[in-house]
């Protein structure tokens, strides 16, 4: 096996193993397996580094350019906000809805085409591997706080309808869910502004133009417009609990159109390199 | 009601909505779902294309609703008008409320505010007023920030705030967006967007705006002396291409830079971009000629399809090259015509292989030393005088919301009164964001000023 397919591997069998252990810390209510969990997920964080720091070598220039680069890419960027996040929240359970979601997206990375294509001249800037982080750091902060927020609506269901199962006892309770759904709300909004703002310095740089309306811009901006609308909600019209947790949850599927549906469907900068191949 | 209340209502009315935060969700929502035509319905296409697309009734109903071009459409600029008015009018309601913690601090804790705060702390204690006063103030002082003592209804007050400033965040962030748009009207008014191709060798003096809509004169001349193209390693991707631009005034160079993607050349505000590149007429072949007769050696440079003239009446001619023939290297195709103008078989020649041509024993034998192709450059020029406050603007944008979310405004409030024969203390605190945070932080810093009041310094452990 190439190396870079058997680090590739590596990384998506810690991130499984974490998983596992959050499930089992959540399920099980043994904190100890979190606490494993976060190490294995520190260890395949570091591993992954390594993924892209030889692929940097084969490309010359920042490895993301295509579907296969760009969700794995997400999980690095989900697992490391995860772990800065969970230095302040120390939540198990959220750690059960990142690890399995970066192992499937590293799954689906890995079923996607992998081609080596040296970068076009465009993306032979500095500016790009920082716009590419804050956008992608964005989007990670944003699927945490559609987790968070996903689980309030269970707990909320739950509640409303006097059945407490055992799930109900697995979840943290609504407050704090609600507490973790806008803290991530308000990281991802800061990150994904610089993600825009950095894109449009580059755009800028590269064909004079700050903003010329592609799909992949103006869908960035629909998702920034609609979180910003449910953080002013949150923060002056205070809207708490179920209708922001389901404002974040729909959010959060513009975003997810705005980054597979654009690149994939529209014609634009952000077509993926392996797609647009002749 | 009177004529005046019934006009006096109607502003009133007039000025919420403009001021409502509804109007603000509403807005954003509406920018948000708006936007999603322009990505649907292709911008700026030609007629033709959208008939072709939609059908004629389609098209008609879309030019109606200004769809072809909906990001400069009249409703939605009136959207994104509103949206500013929105901004404002909130900011001017709601900033006269926020000028007052910066205009008068509450020095002086209210008994509401220190009975019911949710972070608060009460002692007793034998000491005096007096040192009592001292030694809360040294430690809020010490752990906390500066605090400013009132003496009033013969109690004594205490106030210290930190972060205050985190107030204007959400001003700012407003502001950001308005100086943003601000940027952008002036750059689409006073600005322009061109782009132009210069062939090697060749200069342009005016540049036509991308809708076509103006000529315009750059003031000075440009040209490209030189341009190439560099290609990742057997591929036919480029992997950085450059023109070397010269500007010239009145027929002076007066500036000179080599630009590639990424990198512009900057001239008197009008900005070159390097944008993409094309061949620029044929290739021209260079190739020796032998007489094979004499032995004499003879070097061509010739367009493709151009007739070049040999010796003896005989001539050449290139009808085709590749960078790449088989992977054997560079390659062209000519034919030899005899002096009776009969073209004879074609002949391939292969630039790595100069010594193959020479066993054909023909009488003339040929060998390839290259060929040129010349390109144009495609530069994308601009101007733009509101793109530095945009920039502006967007730094407001980056730092509004950071101050927004993640710093408050905490103060806290000292009381401290004669009673009976003891000292009572109250004190209170409160944060306008992160109140679990600030809880913990209080906790912390009332046990510092509790030891303190008991004249015990903090046990030292670790």
């Amino acid at each position: 096996m190439e190396p870079v397919k058997l680090l590739f591997a590596l990384t998506t069998v810690s991130y499984l193993v974490a998983g596992v252990l959050y499930l089992t810390a959540m399920i099980g209510k043994r904190e100890g397996a979190g606490q494993l969990g976060r190490w294995v997920l520190l260890v395949g964080i570091v591993i992954h580094a390594g993924v892209f720091a030889v692929r940097h070598t084969m490309v010359l220039g920042t490895p993301v350019t295509s579907l296969h680069e760009s969700l794995s890419f997400f999980a690095w960027c989900l697992v490391l906000l995860f772990l800065l996040l969970d230095l302040r929240f120390r939540l198990s359970v959220m750690g059960a809805f990142a690890a399995p979601v970066a192992t499937g997206l590293m799954m689906f990375s890995a079923f996607s085409p992998d081609v080596v294509v040296p970068l076009n001249p465009v993306l032979r800037s500095w500016l790009f591997p920082l716009h590419i982080s804050f956008a992608f750091l964005g989007n990670a902060a944003f699927a945490l706080s559609f987790g968070a927020g996903v689980m309030y609506l269970i707990q909320d269901r739950m509640l409303k309808s006097k059945r407490f199962n055992r799930l109900y006892r697995m979840l943290p309770s609504i407050d704090v869910l609600d507490r973790v759904n806008y803290t991530c709300l308000s990281v991802g909004f800061p990150f994904m502004t610089l993600g825009i703002i950095s894109g449009a310095a580059w755009a800028n740089l590269a064909w004079g133009s700050y903003w010329s309306w592609d799909p992949k811009e103006t869908w960035a901006l629909i998702t920034w417009l609609l979180y910003a609308a449910l953080l002013h909600g949150r923060l002056t019209v205070g809207w708490r609990g179920r209708r922001a947790a389901f404002f974040s949850t729909v959010a959060f599927m513009f975003l997810l159109f705005s980054f597979l549906g654009v690149s994939l469907l529209f014609d634009g900068y952000h077509t993926f390199e392996v797609f647009s191949m002749p | 009601m009177t004529e005046t209340e019934k006009k006096q209502d109607f502003t009133d009315r007039i000025w919420d909505f403009f001021c409502s935060l509804k109007l603000t969700i509403i807005l954003l929502l509406l920018l948000a779902v708006t936007s999603i035509i322009g990505t649907i319905i292709p911008q700026n296409s030609s007629a033709a294309e959208y008939i072709r697309l939609y059908g004629q009734s389609n098209y008609e109903l879309f030019t109606r609703l200004q769809f072809t071009e909906m990001y400069s459409s009249t409703w939605f600029v009136a959207l994104l008008a509103l949206f500013c008015v929105n901004l404002i009018c909130c900011s001017i309601k709601h900033f006269p409320r926020t000028w007052k913690f910066f205009k008068e601090p509450a020095h002086i804790a209210t008994p509401g505010l220190l009975k019911n705060s949710s972070n608060k702390l009460e002692i007793s204690t034998e000491e005096s007023p007096e040192v009592v006063v001292d030694r809360v103030k040294d430690t809020l002082d010490k752990h906390f920030t500066k605090t400013v003592r009132s003496d009033a209804n013969g109690k004594i007050y205490l106030f210290a705030q930190k972060g205050i400033y985190s107030r204007l965040g959400s001003y700012m962030t407003h502001l950001s967006i308005i100086v943003i748009l601000v940027g952008a009207i002036i750059g689409n008014v006073f600005g322009f967007r061109a782009y132009v191709t210069i062939p090697e060798g060749g200069s342009v003096t005016h540049v036509i705006t991308r809708d076509g809509s103006r000529n315009i004169d750059l003031g000075f001349e440009v040209r490209c002396d030189n341009f190439d193209v560099k290609f990742y390693p057997n591929t036919r991707r480029p992997m950085e291409y450059a023109s070397d631009l010269v500007v010239l005034r009145e027929g002076v160079e007066v500036y000179e830079k080599r630009i590639v993607v990424n990198d512009p050349l900057f001239f008197d505000g009008i900005i070159f971009y390097q944008s993409s590149y094309g061949p620029a007429g044929d290739a021209i072949i260079t190739f020796n000629v032998t007489d094979n007769q004499n032995g004499e050696i003879r070097e061509f440079s010739a367009p493709l399809n151009n007739r070049v003239q040999l010796p003896d009446g005989f001539s050449a001619i290139v009808t085709d090259y590749t960078d790449d023939d088989r992977n054997f290297g560079p390659a062209m195709r000519l034919h030899v015509i005899n002096p009776e103008g009969v073209r004879q078989n074609p002949i391939v020649v292969w630039q790595n292989f100069p010594e193959f041509d020479v066993r054909r024993g023909d009488k003339f034998s040929f060998a390839m030393l290259g060929f040129k192709q010349p390109y144009f450059t495609g530069l994308q020029v601009a101007k733009d005088p509101g793109v530095n406050i945009v920039w502006a603007g967007c730094i407001l944008l980056i730092i509004g919301p950071f101050i927004a979310f993640f710093m408050s405004h905490k103060r806290i409030w000292a009381c401290i009164e004669q009673d009976g024969n003891a000292t009572k203390v109250q004190l209170a605190g409160n944060a306008h964001r992160n109140q679990p945070g600030f809880a913990l932080a209080f906790d912390d810093l009332m046990q510092k000023v509790e030891l303190a009041i008991k004249n015990q310094s903090p046990t030292k452990e670790g």
